[in-house]
């Protein structure tokens, strides 16, 4: 492994070096060919639309809904009828509810994966509710907390939850049990062993959860506005949807997938610093 | 039981082996109740004491128990009849003053090396400076003074097996014990690492036992060998190993290796004539 310079095939060294755009097309095709795929799209839509006479309030084209996007933001910060205003009340939505439920998910996964009987006998159940549409229960909720933000907050908390608690249960269940034995060899007393090996082994596990809890979240918020709200994307696009401004519909979605992948992102650079050791799980979702 | 050894070296190490004993085995039983009620018989009768600064190996096939006896020395097991007492007070629970090495390295892939080495140091407390310059020497006498801010995966299985090694090392107990430490290594680094034991064996001064399934390696690093026969593990016999020490690799061309080797061979092999072929596998 030390020696890997000079366990290079001579081939390779005796090659003339290639330019960097070369190198670029031989490794990465995609960070080419993808950005050309997508012009492509565009440009094909774009066309496409007036060519066959699609009209507006069934597919606007994208220039107009490039249109509505810069009308919407240009509206001002606190505008009722811009997007910022809404952009800001669905994303304290989605990271107060992701905070607080993955957290309390997580917090509950570790404390039930302590006890074995207390998990053994609550894992059917558990399974059982994790694959229950819980999105359904979102116009009940909204009855219960009212058309405010409490209401959104506890359907993305339900959804996020569930992740959490799973995947924090799986990964002390995967904990391998030669480092539990090496830490009990060593005179290790629980809390120590719980630190330094439980943890940190089923952090894969936890940070998995956390991904998916992250796009939970976002659907969570926009049905919770659909449902019943005053504010929030979800509310605009109902609303522009009633007037058939579709191109403004698709505006909101594209904000609400900037939402979306900024969080992503986020929960990904985090995850690289923390699980940097974990090489398959690097190689398993890094895209 | 002990054959007797043949031309006793002079050397320091034969010459003041045993002044004390260390470890204490005295007739060792372990019964496993399996889930259908079935009970194995693991462990049966065993008797042995290991001396200070002794090198004493435990040969055999797979499934002789010698795992469990290696983990009742270390209290992760109890056992079903019998004591062990280690200088002086009888095993209960694992210790401080033993030191084990498993057959894989079991390094946390998140902490780099230096901070693998430091592990028992931060369970039992040791204070992080004393430890730290413990750790570098360790790391300093396996040869793996570069890699110490080098996570586990950047290094080779041998290299991982010898941080394991200091690891086991660092917070200085009198006794370590190995379980098939180089049974994952190709033959050439098993070698290697059978000299560098030999090594850090003679400067740290600690007793060891090492379990092993290779007659060579057990003969090589042995002071005595322990043969062990399976079902229920027992001690056919302990065999005295008076080669002088330090051994370089061509002690495996002496004549007294060859006639221990094929003692220790005989033994495996010629216990019981019709079971010979299945007690004998996994012996190399």
């Amino acid at each position: 492994m030390t020696n890997s310079v000079n366990e290079l095939p001579p081939v390779e060294l005796a090659a003339k070096p290639p330019s960097d755009f070369r190198i670029l097309i031989r490794t990465r095709p995609e960070l080419i060919l993808a950005p050309v795929l997508l012009v492509v799209i565009l440009v094909t839509w774009e066309w496409g639309v007036p060519y066959f006479d699609v009209p507006n309030y069934v597919l606007p084209t994208p220039s107009a809904i490039g249109v509505a996007l810069w009308r919407g933001l240009d509206a001002g910060f606190m505008a009722r009828g811009g997007y910022w205003l809404h952009t800001w009340v669905t994303v304290w939505e989605v990271l107060l509810g992701f905070f607080i439920g993955s957290g309390v998910g997580l917090l509950l996964g570790t404390v039930i994966s302590q006890f074995r009987i207390i998990e053994a006998t609550l894992r059917i159940y558990l399974v059982a509710i994790q694959s229950l549409p819980k999105i359904a229960l979102a116009p009940i909720i909204v009855l219960w907390f009212g058309f405010g933000l409490t209401s959104k907050v506890v359907i993305i908390c339900l959804l996020t939850f569930f992740p959490l608690l799973i995947n924090s249960m799986a990964g002390f269940k995967a904990v391998d049990p030669e480092r539990l034995e090496l830490m009990r060899a060593l005179g290790a007393n629980p809390w120590q062993i719980f630190w330094k090996v439980r943890l940190p082994s089923a952090m894969p596990y936890i940070f998995a959860g956390l991904d998916m809890a992250a796009v939970f979240a976002v659907v969570g918020a926009v049905v919770g506005e659909f449902v019943g709200a005053q504010r929030g994307l979800g509310t605009l696009i109902l609303s522009m949807n009633a007037q058939m401004d579709i191109a403004g519909t698709f505006s909101v979605f594209i904000i609400l997938a900037v939402v979306g992948i900024v969080i992503h992102k986020a929960l990904r650079m985090v995850e690289r610093r923390v699980l940097f050791w974990s090489g398959e799980e690097q190689r398993m979702m890094g895209t | 039981m002990n054959v007797e050894a043949i031309g006793r070296s002079t050397t320091m190490q034969t010459a003041v082996a045993r002044p004390s004993t260390m470890i204490e085995i005295t007739r060792v039983e372990k019964i496993f109740t399996t889930v259908r009620q079935e009970r194995i018989h693991a462990l049966n009768d065993i008797s042995l004491s290991v001396g200070e600064r002794e090198f004493v190996t435990i040969v055999g096939p797979s499934g002789c128990g010698k795992t469990t006896l290696l983990k009742i020395l270390a209290g992760l097991q109890r056992s079903s009849a019998g004591s062990v007492t280690v200088a002086g007070t009888p095993v209960m629970a694992p210790r401080r003053d033993i030191g084990i090495v498993f057959q894989n390295p079991i390094l946390l892939p998140w902490r780099t090396v230096m901070e693998n080495v430091l592990l028992p140091a931060e369970v039992q407390g040791i204070p992080r400076d004393k430890a730290r310059a413990r750790a570098r020497d360790l790391l300093a006498m396996v040869g793996l003074s570069d890699f110490e801010n080098k996570y586990p995966m950047e290094l080779s299985g041998g290299m991982q097996q010898r941080a394991a090694i200091s690891r086991a090392l660092v917070h200085d107990p009198s006794i370590l014990l190995m379980d098939e430490p180089f049974g994952a290594l190709d033959a050439m680094t098993r070698e290697q690492m059978n000299l560098d034991l030999q090594r850090i064996w003679r400067e740290s001064g600690k007793t060891v036992v090492l379990i092993t399934h290779s007659i060579p390696e057990a003969v090589f690093l042995g002071d005595r060998v322990v043969v062990m026969t399976p079902r229920p593990g027992r001690i056919a016999r302990v065999v005295e190993v008076a080669i002088a020490r330090p051994r370089g690799i061509d002690v495996m061309g002496d004549p007294l290796f060859g006639q221990l080797t094929s003692e220790i061979r005989r033994l495996l092999y010629g216990q019981r004539d019709g079971e010979t072929v299945a007690g004998g596998k996994g012996i190399t």
